[in-house]
């Protein structure tokens, strides 16, 4: 027997995107968050450097700034009416974020501080602007707190710890979820006339990875299972600052605050690659670039890493040769960038005030998901039919703001400002509609397929398999992609697939068993893999995060479009809304 | 380098005490101990249990008693855990063990919870951010750090003792709400804390500040939620 619940509305997932929803639906009806970490472990927690928005505290700037900015950044992939709603918005959500009690860093005049960021400019100078708002390298720690203090207030339910592992779609209809307790490791069913699936990103596919452990993509994974379609999958971005070996990120809040790329000879090399913009280039571009310096023998030592300098005297230096007339020194650098410069002196044993940092590029953040309109209700397909009663929103989604590459700092935003609207939105459908039936067996095939899983006696061992999965991603559905490595990749994950029908698990326990959860996450991590190997191989043209060595390209008479993809691996394509942007060469 | 790890193991479903688990790893000197506990899970003994997640210091979920002292396994080195060779890991002390190194958070939340962690400000804020000097921001900066990791509270002996104690992490969160220029809410906290499962159960032991992954001067902040309790000010 699985225990049941009911709930107007029930959210999955407690980080940023999660609990700004909960937070706006709990306001007007009955609402419960389920998460499969305690909230406050979520993701959201480990954002670094800030959230913009066009408050001009700092110096002019507008949300039409901001917004062009971003469908650039997206290299015009992006949803043109979506791209309004984001920036206008934002101005109003950090200030919402602020009222909350989120203790943002201060200008002199006791409002919000804000900082530059890669991407985003005054559009009439073409020179980086500041509106990251920030707190020390801790905004998304602050969020996440901000979020969950609020929820606390406001008597929001949760059921942490509780993991969702199968959806209830019915004729075109979500019905609620199938969660299993971990503790006990029972089977709930959560059952709701509004769902929203907000369970972050799946960069685990990949071994060097700003990602957590659980970022395994349960959401889309569990969606596509349902057979809904996945979104813009071939764009991932590869963030150009990860720890060398580890992945760890170094916020791009350091280059803001005036750090520069280095190669083995000593150049700094985004003067070639971006011109205006040079190390605050979009993050697409700096990656490559780093690899290019890699591929011409100018990694340090020859290796495949490049230097982060953030030594105050070079980051003067560079201000000087730039015309800028900030300095910086040794106390300034600690007190923006306390949390990153920790990271390298723990991580790497070295100190960033005195030596320049290696770094590469590491996976970062799924500008693909679940497809959604405005409002985040998830779509059935590429005409706009939607899935009534649910809803998606954070890094599990694409509304599509980010279009082929994400701006920093934009993620942040999105969180705040599709999660509220799709509480808003979750809150008003709830109150105007029934309960739909469920039948009493309806936790049975998630509970079957958890005990296939639990009681499979194959020879394969899924940690295994996960590094397989892993090791080809990184090889071949990187930062350069070509059709014989995408090719490649699809047989190794198809047998990998194959293989993980025959795995085995140790623990056959019932209670807390993360044996039992990692091997069902890394089912999710194969199937997420497979249609994002797919969706790149279809797409031949280079934009934004997909870079095609064989199409080095944009093509915008064949690729202006987004794809759609299925479990079945068959694929289909809708048009980019645009808006008062049309797409011309991307220049930084 | 190999390690030699003595890990305290406990299955409800099995067994009716705890056991040591012992598992020689192959592991890197700048490896992180979350690293060899991972190898340890994925590649020698499935069944072994912890929580974690970012494995950079960041979310707070793999709070552990290692060599003796709590530390996040994925903020400590191998080269700087390791002793003689061995890395003994333990659950945190003062919570209910669940399986293996997984203890019951519950009744940490539940002291967070009392101390009301949230912005209290019945004032209108108007359309606009509320102002706040950095000097006003400055004072409250270090307990906004917290990532209620536990660390804290259970390496408190006066916590082991009673856990009604609402332990050093809680005040930490009222702290960071009592001293910030925005809020109203201190005097409610302060009634809470000064009640006697509040801040006088603390004998000013230093363990909090000594292992707090953050590194933030939790026997000071407590220090400063005791004086307003006496001087009756906030400053
Ligand atoms: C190191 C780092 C730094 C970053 N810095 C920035 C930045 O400065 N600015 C910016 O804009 N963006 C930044 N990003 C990106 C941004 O932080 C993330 O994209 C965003 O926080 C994702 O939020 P989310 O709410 O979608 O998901 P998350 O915060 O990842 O939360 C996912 C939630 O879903 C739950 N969950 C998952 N699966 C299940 C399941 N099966 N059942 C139940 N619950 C489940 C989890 O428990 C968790 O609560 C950064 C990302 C990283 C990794
Ligand atoms: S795993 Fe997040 S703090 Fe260690």
């Amino acid at each position: 027997m699985a225990q049941y619940h009911q709930f107007d509305a029930l959210v999955v997932g407690a980080g940023g995107a999660g609990l700004m929803a909960a937070l706006y639906a709990s306001k007007s009806v009955n609402t419960a968050v389920i998460s499969k970490l305690y909230p406050t472990r979520s993701h959201t927690g480990a954002a670094q450097g800030g959230i913009s928005a066009a408050l001009g505290n700092m110096e002019p700037d507008k949300w039409e700034w901001h917004a062009y900015d971003t469908v650039k950044g997206g290299d015009f992939l992006s949803d043109q009416d979506a791209v309004d709603i984001l920036c206008k918005e934002a101005v109003e959500a950090v200030i919402d974020l602020e009222h909350m009690g989120l203790p943002f860093d201060r200008t002199a005049d006791g409002k919000i501080s804000q900082r530059r960021f890669g991407g985003h400019s005054n559009n009439e100078t073409k020179q980086p602007v500041q509106r990251a708002c920030h707190a020390a390298d801790r905004t998304g720690h602050m969020i996440l707190q901000t979020l969950y203090q609020q929820c606390i207030k406001n008597n929001v339910r949760f059921f942490d710890e509780f993991q969702m592992i199968d959806m209830i779609v019915i004729d075109g209809t979500c019905r609620g979820v199938v969660a299993v307790e971990l503790k006990t490791g029972e089977i709930h069913v959560f059952h709701a006339k509004a769902v929203m699936l907000a369970t972050g990103g799946f960069g685990k596919m990949w071994k060097i990875s700003s990602n957590a452990h659980s970022l395994t993509g349960d959401g889309p994974s569990v969606a596509l299972r349902c057979g809904l379609p996945l979104q813009d999958m071939e764009f991932y971005q590869f963030h150009p600052t990860g720890i060398y070996k580890m992945g760890i990120l170094l916020s791009e809040a350091a280059r803001g605050e005036g750090a520069i790329f280095i190669n083995d000879k000593g150049e700094r090399f985004m003067e070639r690659y971006a011109p205006t913009m040079k190390d605050l280039a979009s993050r697409d571009v700096c990656s490559r670039s780093i690899y290019k310096e890699v591929r011409a023998g100018n990694g340090i030592g020859g290796k495949d890493y490049v230097y982060l300098d953030f030594r105050p005297e070079r980051i003067n230096k560079y201000f000087e040769a730039d015309g800028n007339p900030r300095r910086v020194d040794a106390e300034y650098i600690e007190k923006r960038l306390p949390d990153i410069i920790e990271f390298v002196r723990v991580y790497m044993g070295i100190d960033p005030i005195t030596e320049p940092v290696p770094i590469q590029p590491t996976a970062h953040y799924a500008m693909g998901g679940i497809p959604t309109d405005l409002d985040a209700r998830v779509l059935l397909d590429e005409n706009g039919a939607i899935v009534h009663g649910l809803y998606a929103a954070g890094e599990a989604a694409c509304v599509s703001v980010h279009g082929a590459n994400r701006l920093g700092t934009n993620s942040l935003v999105d969180l705040i400002v599709f999660g509220r609207r799709g509480g808003k939105k979750m809150a008003e459908f709830a109150k105007q509609t029934e309960f739909l039936p469920i039948s009493q067996e309806v936790h049975k095939p998630a509970e079957a397929m958890l005990n296939g899983i639990r009681n499979n006696d194959g020879k394969e061992h899924p940690g295994q398999i996960r590094k397989e999965l892993q090791l080809h991603m990184d090889e071949h559905v990187g930062v350069f992609r070509t059709k014989q490595g995408l090719e490649a990749a699809l047989e190794e994950i198809r047998g990998l697939k194959e293989r993980y029908k025959r795995i085995h698990i140790d623990d056959k326990g019932v209670q807390w068993n993360t044996d039992l959860m990692e091997a069902w996450e890394l089912g999710c991590l194969l199937d997420l893999a497979e249609v994002t190997a797919i969706s790149a191989l279809a797409r031949q043209e280079s934009r934004g995060g997909h870079y095609r060595e064989d199409f080095p390209d944009r093509d915008d008479k064949n690729f202006l479009k987004h794809t759609n993809v299925w479990s079945d691996n068959h694929m289909s394509y809708k048009p980019v809304r645009m808006g008062r942007y049309q797409p011309t060469e991307r220049k930084y | 380098m190999k390690v030699h790890f003595k890990i305290k193991r406990f299955n409800p479903e099995k067994d009716k005490k705890s056991y040591w688990g012992e598992y020689d790893v192959e592991a890197e000197e700048s490896d992180r101990v979350l690293d060899a506990l991972q190898t340890v899970k994925w590649e020698i003994d499935g069944t072994l249990n912890f929580r974690r997640s970012c494995a950079h210091g960041i979310c707070g979920s793999d709070a552990m008693r290692i060599n003796g002292r709590n530390s996040l396994a994925c903020k400590l080195l191998i080269r700087d855990a390791v002793q003689g060779g061995k890395i003994v890991v333990e659950p945190i002390l003062g919570l209910p063990v669940i399986k293996d190194l997984i203890v019951d958070m519950e009744p940490f939340f539940a002291h967070y919870r009392a101390v009301m962690p949230y912005l209290i400000n019945d004032t209108e804020p108007g359309e606009r951010e509320r102002l706040q000097s950095p000097e006003e921001r400055a004072r409250f900066d270090d307990s906004t750090k917290c990532i209620l990791c536990a660390c804290c509270t259970t390496s408190c002996p006066s916590f082991w003792v009673r856990g009604d104690y609402v332990g050093p992490a809680a005040i930490v969160q009222a702290h960071r709400f009592i001293f910030d220029s925005r809020d109203q809410g201190a005097a409610k906290r302060l009634d809470v804390l000064g009640e006697p499962e509040g801040v006088w159960r603390c004998r000013t032991v230093f363990n909090c500040s000594e292992v707090c992954p953050r590194d933030i001067q939790v026997t000071q902040a407590i220090g400063e939620v005791k004086a307003a309790l006496i001087t009756g000010r906030i400053d």
